[in-house]
């Protein structure tokens, strides 16, 4: 049974963010990384690039795949998890926390809303699942 | 018959039921009727015999050269479970050619003074086609110096890869006194250029600046790639890497490869560790199992076509596997003091070999630059008929014309010599052309 | 990480060569130098100085145990069958060997003179023009030196083509339609065009969907439909004709990938179908060996409309049956390789062509359709098979039955391993879940194909009955599964000195 932490944000491309001030931070599911299997590297952007919604920012790589990784909400990148370069099962084992990708100035705060929220994300997953 | 039966069918055409009726052919192909062991092989050994080329005494460079190959090389070749195995997708039953792959990597790497090398490409110029795709990659820039000192097959195979690719290739002239082109290629970097490219030794056997270049590449933040033809010239001259290249393209067939009229061949291609997710082809990687037991596994997979699609970093799937097997074989059984002793004969006889013809009256040596085992002679006459009369005359083919690459140079031709043309070889190279 | 031993035993440990490495050891004796040594014309700063530290120093008995021990640790064809799908690890007969060594080709230099080589070139114009028969394709090129090359170089034709027909207007031509069940080396070889990729899908029945073909192609963009015929799934697409109309009617170009002619020749010919260009794979349908990952040849083959745009030089017979060069062809897409291509696979492919002649070379494709059937057959009890059209030669099933239990695909091939086969291809085409891709060719008699079905209706027994005994497969192997998600995530990609 996947973790679907109650306080995120989700899109349907399995991506999660957590609101902090003005700024959001961004990574993938426990669902996603299930999906994946091991992770073996993460491509990540540089600090000041912009993104718009929906548009790729990376990519995680497993053995055998690689799956691009979409921000749900546009913004500008303001610091990107380093630490993933050498510890990139962190994603496979830490998803929500030591897994984050990336942190993004949020240009429409606002976007958030229009988010899923863990229940419909929950139900979004089940229903992928059958 | 009998399975047939079993599957319910009354006859060997009734497997073809989904192919529709006026798609069948209704004809026996139109290619010869089998031929026995017996007549095939005579066959095969009558058109062999054809080939006057292979009998005589050669000097012939110019992107392929003639090397000795220990006999073991390909008895290692023909054992049934290197040349008959697949391509090791499943690493517990191809131990055998994951481990060769390895070693063939590291040895490229210790040659070419590089961190990283791939499992081989097609060919020397199919590599260095791929290093110019690669360079537009890291860079995200467009434009590639090259000069016209590169071999002029090597070129066209990198203009035909180019031209769809967004990359404007840019040629330079080599110098008419040395017959190099590094500083032609290092005066036309500026801050839009991917690569330089050079070839050293460069078609003409001169040795470049491969270290001056690698500096101006690098005060704009382009890349340095270079290609090699003649791999035994690594025997003798610092390695790329040393001079500070970025990516490292070669031609391996000089390591126990025979000439084959021009293949298979074998490609080289290594580069920095920072570069690893960028190279094409097949890398293998080391790890273990879960008893510990050190194990090798085809890796960074993500890369490759059949995951990446068409975003892969290139299209290549089967390479060379059995060849680099042979340069492997004959690297690990010349080992480190054989290559070098191999080098410097080639180095010692051409040295000889051009010394001789510069003093021969109606020949000279147009080119100041160093050179390794290959040089340019300017002949009195037209190099065509030159050579044509000594390869009847003689036995021996004198070299390559120029003016088949070149068409404002007649006079001129290539000249190679390696550790298998004896000092009475070379001799009479030599009076042979004097009785011209 | 300690290296654990694989046994006791020495040809199981055998190490890399570096380590076997001892200073001094040669394996190798050249003649003395025979010409007066002098002071080369070198600079200092242009030689090496590392006395080519690292590379391996050991005796010719070292070399030839080192890699006799460790080609012990490989399968190969010779040792029993490769079912591997869409790889057609046919016999590679050892008379194709002895012709490639004969010394008037081994030893001819490739820039030979025509008038000395026509012997050599006499091969590669016959192979042309066998193959301009089997293929019902006129216009041929040997110089690609595999099928991904040959596929570039085919697309490349298809775009300059394209360009010199439309000019400006092609520019707006840019898409390929490429079949969600298609190789990767396909979507791969089209981005090297400058093409972008649409992808075409397939009906339940496994075959090219036509009403999405005339929808996509009905946008105006088409370049073209690359397509595999028999597909990926092992059946023949029976609407091709109606396939090259549609395309061909929306302005674009039809190119048959044909890695699986095994199953057509001299009994169906693409240039028969409608089909402009195509590609063939020397080292599947026509048994040069695979070697471990090469050398292939990818011959590039085309009707006579796109002959100008095939790679130079051409090999060309004159009327006075010289054999030649032919570099003047200005519409030519240029150079795909140095030199003529990997000729000594066009010596064993022209060798095989000969030794099968040309009774030998349909019934060789009848064997190979029927064993698949037979496979097909035996397997169609224990495994789910999605696709109910009778296949060529090849057949797919799935791991739906068995992933019930909790077994997949990947267990059931590393089990097979332990029966002394090679695992069959696994999870490709895509389209397929937990594709199992199987084909047996026509090298194998009834004998071994019974072993083999014998085998999977065993591990299909073991999935439900045992099942740990398939999840911990292989057993019986120098090392077990290895550890792929390290081996990418701290890439050690070569030897060195501690």
């Amino acid at each position: 049974m996947a973790n679907v932490p109650e306080d995120l944000h989700y899109s349907k491309d399995h991506e999660w963010v957590r609101v902090d001030g003005d700024q959001a931070i961004i990574g993938i599911t426990d669902y996603a990384q299930n999906s994946l299997g091991d992770v073996v590297y993460v491509e990540l952007p540089k600090a000041g690039e912009q993104f718009a919604a929906n548009e790729p920012f990376g990519s995680v790589e497993s053995v055998k795949a690689v799956s691009e990784v979409f921000t749900p909400i546009a913004g500008s990148v303001v610091k990107i998890n380093e630490a993933l370069a050498d510890e990139p099962e962190s994603v496979n084992s830490d998803p929500y926390g030591e897994g984050w990708m990336i942190r993004l100035k949020m240009s429409n705060p606002g976007e958030v809303d229009s988010l899923l929220t863990a229940a419909e994300y929950e139900d979004f997953t089940k229903a992928e699942s059958e | 018959m009998e399975m047939l039966e079993a599957m319910g069918l009354g006859s060997a055409e009734e497997l073809f039921d989904s192919i529709p009726e006026d798609l069948r052919l209704k004809r026996p192909l139109n290619t010869p009727a089998a031929l026995s062991e017996i007549e095939l092989l005579d066959r095969f050994e009558q058109m062999g015999a054809r080939n006057a080329g292979a009998r005589r005494i050669s000097f012939m460079g110019g992107g392929a050269y003639a090397h000795y190959i220990p006999t073991i090389v390909d008895h290692i070749l023909s054992r049934s479970e290197f040349f008959t195995a697949y391509t090791p997708y499943q690493p517990e039953i191809s131990q055998g050619t994951l481990q060769v792959i390895f070693e063939f990597q590291t040895l490229v790497c210790q040659l070419t003074g590089m961190e990283v090398a791939n499992a081989s490409m097609y060919d020397g110029s199919t590599a260095l086609a791929e290093a110019v795709l690669m360079a537009e990659r890291v860079t995200k820039r467009s434009k590639v110096v090259a000069s016209t000192a590169t071999h002029p097959q090597y070129l066209e195979v990198v203009r035909t890869y180019v031209q769809h690719a967004g990359i404007h290739l840019e040629t330079v002239e080599f110098d008419e006194k040395t017959g190099q082109s590094w500083q032609a290629l290092a005066a036309a970097i500026d801050d839009q250029t991917a690569a330089l490219v050079v070839q050293s030794p460069n078609f003409f056997g001169c040795i470049e600046d491969v270290a001056a270049l690698a500096d101006a590449a690098h005060s704009k933040g382009a890349l340095l790639v270079v290609g090699i033809t003649e791999a035994m010239s690594l025997g003798l001259l610092k390695s790329p890497g040393a001079c500070g290249a970025d990516i490292v393209v070669a031609e391996g067939q000089s390591f126990g490869v025979p000439l084959s009229f021009g293949g298979p061949y074998v490609g080289l291609f290594a580069t920095r560790e920072k570069y690893a997710r960028q190279i094409p082809g097949r890398l293998v990687g080391e790890t273990y199992d879960k008893k510990g037991r050190r194990g090798f596994v085809l890796t960074l997979a993500t890369r490759e076509q059949h995951i990446r699609r068409e975003k892969a970093t290139s299209n290549i799937c089967t390479n060379e596997g059995l060849i680099a097997l042979a340069a492997t074989v004959y690297l690990e059984t010349m080992g480190r003091r054989g290559i070098q002793e191999t080098a410097h004969q080639c180095a010692q006889k051409a040295a000889y070999a051009a010394r001789a013809i510069a003093k021969l009256s109606g020949y000279s040596l147009p080119f100041t630059a160093p050179y390794f085992n290959e040089f340019l002679v300017r002949g009195p006459g037209r190099a065509v008929d030159l050579l044509a009369r000594l390869g009847k005359e003689k036995g021996i083919d004198g070299g390559i014309a120029l003016s088949r690459f070149m068409s404002d140079r007649p006079n001129e031709f290539l000249v190679c010599v390696t550790e298998t043309n004896s000092r009475e070889q070379i001799d009479a190279l030599v009076d042979g052309l004097r009785a011209l | 990480m300690t290296i654990n031993k694989v046994t006791t035993h020495i040809s199981p440990n055998e190490q890399l060569i570096f380590e076997r490495s001892q200073k001094g050891r040669i394996g190798y004796r050249l003649p003395a130098l025979d010409v007066d040594e002098a002071e080369l014309n070198i600079p200092n700063e242009f030689l090496r100085d590392d006395d080519l530290e690292g590379m391996p120093e050991v005796s010719e008995v070292d070399v030839i145990r080192h890699f006799v021990r460790i080609s012990t640790w490989n399968y190969s064809i010779d040792l029993g069958m490769y079912p591997l799908g869409s790889c057609t690890m046919k016999y590679n007969s050892r008379l194709n060997e002895k012709v490639a060594r004969i010394a008037g080709f081994a030893n001819l230099h490739p820039l030979t003179e025509e008038q000395d080589a026509q012997g050599a070139l006499q091969v590669i114009y016959e192979l042309q023009q066998h193959l301009a028969e089997i293929t019902g394709l006129r216009g041929i090129s040997l110089q690609p030196a595999a099928g991904a090359h040959g596929e570039m170089t085919g697309i490349m034709i298809i775009r300059a083509f394209l360009d010199a027909r439309d000019g400006a207007a092609a520019s707006h031509r840019r898409t390929m339609l490429i079949p969600d069940s298609a190789h990767g080396t396909n979507p791969a070889s089209a981005h090297l065009s400058g093409f972008s990729v649409k992808t075409i899908r397939s009906t339940a029945e496994g075959l090219t969907d036509l009403d999405h073909l005339r929808e996509l192609c009905a946008h105006g963009e088409v370049a073209g439909l690359m397509l595999t015929n028999p597909n990926t799934l092992g059946l023949f697409e029976r609407n091709i004709k109606q396939i090259c109309e549609i395309v061909h009617e929306a302005g674009g170009l039809v190119y048959m990938d044909g890695a699986n002619m095994n199953a057509l020749v001299g009994v169906a010919r693409p240039g028969d179908m409608g089909v402009d260009v195509i590609h063939l794979n020397l080292h599947k349908t026509f048994s040069t060996p695979h070697g471990g990952g090469g050398p292939g040849s990818g011959p590039c083959c085309c009707t006579k409309e796109f002959e100008p745009y095939l790679p130079v030089p051409r090999v060309v017979k004159s009327s006075d049956s010289t054999y030649g060069l032919d570099y003047d062809q200005p519409k030519s897409i240029g150079r795909v390789k140095a030199f003529l291509g990997n000729y000594g696979m066009m010596l064993r492919a022209l060798s095989y062509t000969l030794t099968h002649g040309n009774d030998g070379l349909r019934e060789a494709t009848e064997a190979a359709v029927l064993n698949a059937r037979y496979v097909a057959a035996g397997l169609i009890d224990d495994y789910d098979k999605p696709f109910a059209g009778a296949p060529m030669h090849e057949v797919v099933f799935t791991d739906k039955r068995q992933t019930r239990k909790g077994v997949h695909t990947l267990d059931i091939a590393k089990r097979l391993i332990d029966y002394g086969f090679h695992p069959m291809t696994i999870y490709f085409p895509l389209i397929v879940q937990g594709a199992m891709l199987i084909e047996p060719t026509e090298s194998v008699g009834r004998q071994e194909l019974d072993q083999f079905i014998g085998a999977m209706k065993l591990i299909a027994v073991e999935a439900v009955e045992n099942p740990e005994l398939v999840l911990n497969a292989p057993h019986d192997t120098r090392v077990g599964r290895l550890d792929e998600a390290a081996a990418a995530r701290k890439p050690i990609l070569r030897w060195k000195e501690r």
